[in-house]
C-alpha cells in the first residue's frame, strides 16, 4: 500500500513533456533564424513566434506580444482594466484554446486578464494554430489554439535582467536566475514586478485612462533530464498577486468604496499554480513515448466596479495522460490518452451566488499519416463526459498537401463545445449602468445552454523569389458556424445587457491575404489585409458583432544591421494597423449627449521601436506606441454622472491614452 | 518425482532462454551508408526504406550519408532494405544502383559514384 502511494505520488509530482504534440506541432525552435515562422511541412496552419519576435513590441506580457503578427488582432485596452484583449478569426479569447506548455491556462475565471499574467520575458516561443485545434488538449477550442512555451531551465542563461519604463508611468522589472544543479537537474527562478504609479487622464474626462497597478509574479521551475534513460520532467511553482485601481481621478478606495461620492473600481487577483510533467521516450524506440501532466491552480479575484461587486474564486485540477506511437512505421503515427478536469467555482455577482462545480473526463485518439513527402493528414476524435455539457464527441481534421515546391494547401474542420462563463468573460460590462438580464433559465450554465460551433477553413501559401529576394504570398479563409451560442446582446438597450440562447444564425467568416517580402538583406516587409464578417441574429435584428472592424490592414517593416564581431547591432521596427469602421453598441435611446453613432470612425495606429545591441550581453531599446496620437473621443459615456442611467465605460474601440513612449534595457550573464 | 519436475522445469527454462536468444529483435537499430546529395535525396531514400515492410523508422543524415533505421528483424533484413534503396537509385554498402535507376534521378541528386 505504502509503495503504491509512493508510486502514485512520484507520478503525480513528476509529469510530462509535450511529445504529444509532435503530430500537429512538430516544432523545433532554432537559435538565430527568423523570428516568425510559417512552415510548409506542418499539417495545421501554425505560425511560430520565437522569443526574438517578442522583442519587437513594447511587450511586457503575453497579451501584448502579438502586435507584430497578423494572425491575431490585439484590441485596445479598455479604460478600466488596462488589459488588451486578443481576437483570432474575429472571435475573442474564450473561443481560443490558450495553453502554457500544453496545459490549458487562460480559462474560466482568468479569461479576462489571464494573458497579462505571463510576462513576455519568460516566453521561449509561441505557436499559433488557426482553426480547429488538436483534440489532445480538450474540446473547448473553436477558432484556434495558442500555445506558449516558457524558457526551459536546461537551456536558460545564469542571469537575465530587464528594466522598462514608459511615459504612461508604467515600470517593469524582470529578473531571471538559473542554476544547473547536476548533470540531470536544473532550475530557474523568474521574478517579475510591474507597477503604474501615476494617474493619467489625457482626454480630460475625469477618469483614469489606464489603471493604477501593482503585480508581483514569481515562477520557480525545475527540470530533470536523463537523455540516456529517456526521462524528462518539469515541476513548476508559481505565485501571482495583481492589483488594479481605476475610476475617477478623485476616487479614494478607503473613503469612497461602496459609496456614490466618486465612481471607482478595484480588481485584485491572487493566484497559485503547481504543475508537473513527466515524459518517457522508449530508448530503443524513439517514436514511442508516454507523457503525464498534472496541474493545480487556485485563482481568486475580488473586485468591484462602482456599486457592482464581482468576486470569483476558481480551484482547478487538470490531468492528461498520453501515449504516442506508430503503426507499422513512422508514416502512421498515433496519440491516445485520457483527460480529467475539475473546476470548483465560488462566484458572487452582487448578492447572487453562482457557485458551482464542473468536471469532465475524456478519452482521445489522434491518427497522423505523413507520406514523408507532400501529403499529411491528422484525424482526431475525443469523447467527453461533462457534468453540465453531457456526453459528446469532438471530431477534428487537418490535411496538408504540397502540390509543388514551396506551395502548401491546407484544410481543417472541427467541432468545439464550451460553457460560457458569462460574467468573467464580459466583466467590463459591469463598469456600466447596464442591468444583466438572463432571458433563458432552462440551461445548466447560468440558465443558458452550452455553446457549440463548427469551424472550417482552408489556406494556401506560396513562396517564391522576386527580384532575387524571397517572398511569400498566402491567403486563408475560415468560417465558424454557431449551432448554439450564449448571445451577449448590447444592441437592445444601452441600459441592459441581455444573455440568451442563440435563435437563428450566428457565424464568423474571416479572410486573410498576406504578402511578405525581403526588400533587402535583413530588411523585411510583412503585410496583411483581413476581412471579417461576423454576424449574429439578436432580438432586435441581425448585426455585425459590436467592436469588430470589418476591414483591417496590417503592415510591419523590420530592419537589422549586420551583426559586428563584438555583437554590436541596430534593430528597427515599425508596425501600422489600420482599422475600418466598427459596429457600436446601440445607444440610440440615450439623451443626445450620451449617444454614439452607429459605427466608429476608421483610424490607424503606428508603433516604432529601435534597439541598440552593445554586446551579446547588453542592449537598450526605445520605442513609441500610437505615435500618430489617435485617441477615441467619448470613451466613457455619461462620465458627468457615473451613477446615472447612461454611464458606460465598456465601449472602447480605439486607443484611450494617445501616444506613449518607452525605454528599457536587457542585461544577460551567459 | 519432484526432482524430475525440477529438471523438466529447468530444461524448459533453458530451452526458452536459448530460443529467446535466437528471437529476432523487433526494434533493432541498424545503420549503413547510402550515397546521396540533397534534401530531395533524403526524402527519396527515407521513402524507399520505409516502403519495406518491417522498417519502422528511417532517418538519413545528409552530412555523413548514414541511414539510421529501426527495423523489425522478424520481418526484414538489411540486404532487403539495401536492395530497395538501390532500386530508388542510391548506392548502398553492398548493393549498387543500376545505371538506369541512377540516370532517372534529378540532376541535383546525381551524386558522384565511386
Amino acid at each position: 500500500m505504502q509503495k503504491q502511494i509512493s508510486i502514485f505520488l512520484l507520478f503525480f509530482f513528476c509529469a510530462f513533456n509535450t511529445y504529444s504534440q509532435d503530430t500537429l506541432q512538430e516544432i523545433k525552435v532554432q537559435g538565430n533564424s527568423k523570428s516568425l515562422k510559417k512552415s510548409y511541412r506542418l499539417t495545421a496552419n501554425t505560425t511560430i513566434l520565437t522569443s526574438k519576435e517578442l522583442l519587437k513590441a513594447a511587450c511586457c506580457n503575453l497579451a501584448e506580444s502579438f502586435e507584430t503578427n497578423p494572425s491575431i488582432d490585439v484590441n485596445f485596452s479598455d479604460a478600466l482594466t488596462g488589459t488588451k484583449q486578443i481576437k483570432m478569426l474575429g472571435l475573442t479569447s474564450p473561443y481560443l484554446m490558450i495553453t502554457e506548455e500544453n496545459i490549458p491556462s487562460v480559462r474560466g475565471a482568468s479569461q479576462a486578464y489571464g494573458l497579462s499574467f505571463t510576462p513576455g520575458t519568460w516566453v521561449e516561443s509561441i505557436q499559433i494554430t488557426k482553426g480547429a485545434g488538436s483534440v489532445v488538449n480538450g474540446f473547448e477550442s473553436i477558432s484556434g489554439q495558442i500555445n506558449t512555451e516558457l524558457i526551459k531551465p536546461i537551456s536558460d542563461i545564469p542571469f537575465f535582467l530587464n528594466v522598462y519604463g514608459s511615459t504612461d508611468s508604467r515600470f517593469e522589472l524582470n529578473t531571471h536566475f538559473n542554476k544547473k544543479i547536476s548533470d540531470k537537474w536544473s532550475s530557474s527562478l523568474f521574478v517579475h514586478g510591474n507597477t503604474r504609479v501615476l494617474k493619467n487622464d489625457m482626454n480630460d474626462d475625469g477618469f483614469l485612462d489606464n489603471p493604477l497597478a501593482k503585480q508581483v509574479n514569481v515562477l520557480n521551475r525545475w527540470q530533470y533530464t536523463n537523455a540516456e534513460k529517456g526521462w524528462v520532467s518539469f515541476i513548476n511553482f508559481r505565485y501571482l498577486n495583481d492589483q488594479k485601481q481605476t475610476g475617477e481621478l478623485n476616487f479614494d478606495p478607503d473613503k469612497d468604496k461602496g459609496t456614490t461620492n466618486y465612481w471607482g473600481s478595484e480588481i485584485n487577483t491572487e493566484r497559485f499554480d503547481v504543475s508537473t510533467k513527466i515524459g518517457y521516450v522508449f530508448p530503443d524506440m524513439p517514436y514511442q513515448s508516454i507523457g503525464f501532466q498534472n496541474a493545480f491552480n487556485s485563482h481568486d479575484q475580488n473586485s468591484y466596479f462602482g456599486l457592482n461587486q464581482f468576486n470569483i474564486k476558481q480551484k482547478s485540477y487538470y490531468s492528461n495522460l498520453i501515449f504516442n506511437s506508430i503503426i507499422n512505421n513512422t508514416k502512421h503515427k498515433f496519440s491516445a490518452g485520457l483527460n480529467f478536469t475539475y473546476d470548483k467555482y465560488g462566484e458572487f455577482v452582487n448578492v447572487n451566488d453562482y457557485s458551482r462545480i464542473d468536471n469532465s473526463t475524456g478519452a482521445f485518439f489522434e491518427y497522423t499519416y505523413d507520406n514523408t513527402d507532400n501529403f499529411s493528414v491528422v484525424l482526431g476524435g475525443r469523447i467527453d463526459n461533462h457534468n453540465r455539457l453531457g456526453t459528446f464527441a469532438t471530431p477534428r481534421l487537418h490535411v496538408r498537401y504540397n502540390p509543388w515546391e514551396k506551395g502548401v494547401l491546407r484544410f481543417s474542420a472541427g467541432r468545439g463545445k464550451r460553457s460560457a462563463n458569462v460574467f468573467a468573460e464580459n466583466q467590463q460590462l459591469l463598469a456600466s449602468s447596464r442591468t444583466f438580464e438572463f432571458l433563458d433559465s432552462n440551461g445548466k450554465i447560468y440558465g443558458l445552454n452550452p455553446e457549440i460551433a463548427w469551424n472550417y477553413g482552408m489556406s494556401f501559401m506560396q513562396g517564391f523569389l522576386l527580384f532575387g529576394k524571397s517572398a511569400d504570398i498566402g491567403f486563408d479563409f475560415y468560417r465558424t458556424d454557431f449551432q448554439n451560442q450564449a448571445v451577449v446582446d448590447v444592441m437592445q438597450s444601452p441600459q441592459q445587457v441581455l444573455f440568451y440562447n442563440l435563435e437563428g444564425k450566428s457565424y464568423a467568416n474571416s479572410l486573410q491575404v498576406e504578402f511578405n517580402y525581403e526588400l533587402m538583406k535583413n530588411f523585411n516587409l510583412r503585410t496583411a489585409y483581413k476581412y471579417y464578417d461576423i454576424q449574429t441574429d439578436y432580438l432586435s435584428g441581425t448585426y455585425q458583432r459590436p467592436l469588430q472592424a470589418k476591414h483591417r490592414f496590417f503592415g510591419n517593416l523590420g530592419y537589422e544591421t549586420h551583426i559586428l564581431e563584438n555583437g554590436k547591432q541596430w534593430k528597427f521596427d515599425y508596425t501600422i494597423n489600420w482599422l475600418g469602421k466598427q459596429q457600436l453598441p446601440n445607444t440610440s435611446t440615450n439623451p443626445q449627449a450620451d449617444r454614439l453613432p452607429e459605427f466608429s470612425p476608421s483610424f490607424s495606429v503606428m508603433n516604432v521601436q529601435v534597439t541598440r545591441v552593445f554586446s551579446s550581453t547588453f542592449e537598450v531599446y526605445i520605442g513609441g506606441e500610437n505615435i500618430g496620437n489617435y485617441k477615441q473621443v467619448n470613451v466613457i459615456l455619461g462620465n458627468e454622472n457615473p451613477f446615472g442611467p447612461t454611464f458606460d465605460a465598456s465601449i472602447v474601440y480605439g486607443p484611450v491614452f494617445g501616444q506613449m513612449y518607452y525605454a528599457g534595457l536587457r542585461f544577460k550573464i551567459k | 518425482m519432484m526432482k524430475n519436475i525440477i529438471v523438466v522445469l529447468v530444461m524448459t527454462f533453458f530451452g526458452f532462454t536459448l530460443q529467446a536468444q535466437e528471437v529476432r529483435n523487433k526494434n533493432a537499430k541498424v545503420e549503413f551508408h547510402v550515397s546521396g546529395n540533397c534534401e530531395m535525396c533524403k526524402k527519396r531514400v527515407e521513402k524507399a526504406a520505409l516502403g519495406v515492410s518491417g522498417v519502422k523508422s528511417a532517418d538519413w543524415h545528409m552530412d555523413c550519408g548514414t541511414l539510421y533505421l529501426i527495423v523489425n528483424e522478424q520481418k526484414t533484413d538489411v540486404p532487403t532494405i539495401q536492395k530497395a534503396v538501390a532500386k530508388a537509385g542510391h548506392d548502398t554498402d553492398d548493393f549498387k544502383a543500376l545505371k538506369e535507376d541512377y540516370d532517372k534521378l534529378h540532376t541535383c541528386c546525381q551524386y558522384e559514384r565511386k
